[in-house]
């Protein structure tokens, strides 16, 4: 599954700049909103759900070299934040829906905390 | 047998490699790779002497050019007409194609050359300039050959710089070396929050740490980092000391210091206020994600004075950093 198909599926808003999103292969998902949990939680290549939308999510996907970052609820990032994360080739994605219906989701696709196939 | 498509596997360094390609593509321009001085004709030629010069020079085709103008091409297709009709003796201007011809700019990218190649199905097109001037000729092998040198250099560049970094320490004879590396975190900084230990977690790769141990010191040094900008009066220093056998990281303030260490090493316990929280900050987990990170953790504070964290990480011989040669029983 790879995250092209999980954009198409999902009905996602990519904020940042367009790249080959079919190259990029999440290999387990994630969502608190809390950072610090997170850098607990997260695996590398994982796609990150949150409602977080300032600047600090992209520090914390570029440390744990994750794979994406879906933000929710129609929350708006800032320019700050896209301008980072485009130098660090993160992509961040944005839905009008919740948290919870997103992870439903992306679980029915396949997706589960920890590296699957 | 196998059909290629099942024999073939694309690994993600190959991966990584088309699309540096198609990069490539769209940054290197039509001058740089082009041929300069190409064969051309003239429209008082004879077409025998065009037969002549295909042969000779074993091409397809040439470019009409009078007084510098690009006035129209030759192709095999024009001379062949010529050759039915047996007409060899006709000049250039006569069976030249005037219309639709195909060109490139020399200040394109190398890209727009390749559209045309794929849509046209031609193997070679004439160069301008701004004013209409006949500048080169370029073909797909030009382009081919000016990725493949560009490749090359890129990677040559990234061998020099991962060579020198990984062997930082081995022509450096002292009882002790380290590199220590010190960032300034500002009090109340977020927008730069995490700025410290994404350049340490790059320079660790770059001297030759594994993913892991770098992804251990990003995470440590990330919560360190927060916590002088969440917590201190006046911010406060980061200074990391990497060796080949030990990477230590210390984070240093003066004040307001922590009331209860015990307490503030607890996971949950949290001093931060409702708007922090907000952030997604002060979920108490700071302190207790880095002991989860490293080897050793020292925690020094002094209300009114100020706090001291320490933490270490001890690397394995196949784990060191910056020394290639390093070898367990060499640890001091």
């Amino acid at each position: 599954m790879n995250l092209q198909q999980i954009i198409d599926h999902l009905e996602l808003k990519p904020l940042t700049q367009t790249q080959d999103f079919s190259q990029v292969e999440p290999k387990s998902g994630y969502t608190a909103d809390l950072l610090s949990c997170v850098m607990a939680g997260a695996k590398a290549h994982c796609i990150w759900v949150t409602l977080q939308a300032h600047v600090n999510i992209i520090a914390v996907a570029a440390l744990l070299d994750m794979s994406a970052i879906i933000i929710t609820e129609g929350a708006q990032p800032d320019q700050a934040t896209i301008t980072k994360a485009n130098a660090q080739s993160i992509p961040v994605l944005s839905t009008p829906r919740s948290t919870f219906d997103i992870v439903g989701e992306l679980w029915s696709l396949g997706l589960r905390s920890i590296e699957t196939a | 047998m196998d059909s290629p498509s099942q024999t073939r596997h694309i690994s993600e360094e190959n991966a990584q490699s088309i699309s540096r390609v198609e990069e490539l593509a769209y940054v290197i321009r039509v001058d740089e790779v082009m041929s300069r001085d190409p064969k051309v004709l003239s429209p008082s030629m004879a077409m025998s002497d065009v037969l002549e010069m295909l042969r000779r020079d074993h091409i397809s085709g040439a470019p009409v050019v009078f007084s510098s103008d690009l006035i129209g091409i030759i192709s095999l297709e024009d001379l062949i007409r010529a050759l039915v009709a047996k007409d060899l003796d006709a000049p250039v201007s006569q069976y030249m194609t005037t219309t639709n011809i195909l060109t490139v700019h020399a200040s394109d990218t190398v890209v727009e050359a390749l559209k045309i190649f794929s849509k046209y199905n031609v193997g070679r097109l004439p160069v301008i300039n701004e004013n209409g001037s006949l500048t080169g000729m370029i073909t797909k092998g030009d382009i081919t050959r000016g990725i493949l040198n560009n490749l090359q250099k890129d990677f040559q560049r990234e061998e020099v710089r991962r060579y020198r970094a990984s062997h930082l320490f081995e022509d450096i004879i002292s009882d002790r070396s380290s590199l220590i590396l010190r960032y300034n975190i500002k009090k109340g900084d977020f927008t730069r929050g995490g700025n410290a230990s994404s350049n340490i977690k790059r320079a660790l790769v770059r001297l030759g740490a594994n993913q892991q141990i770098a992804r251990r010191c990003g995470i440590a040094i990330y919560e360190a980092e927060m916590n002088l900008i969440i917590h201190t009066t006046k911010g406060g220093i980061i200074r990391v000391e990497i060796e080949p056998h030990k990477i230590t990281m210390r984070a240093v303030d003066d004040g307001p210091g922590i009331v209860n260490v015990e307490l503030a090493k607890q996971a949950g316990y949290s001093t931060a206020t409702d708007e922090i929280r907000e952030m997604g900050f002060g979920a108490g987990m700071g302190l207790f994600n880095i002991n989860r990170c490293v080897d050793k953790m020292t925690l020094e504070s002094e209300p009114g004075k100020g706090t001291r964290l320490e933490m270490k990480i001890y690397l394995q011989p196949e784990e060191s950093v910056g020394d290639t040669s390093y070898h367990y029983g060499d640890r001091t």
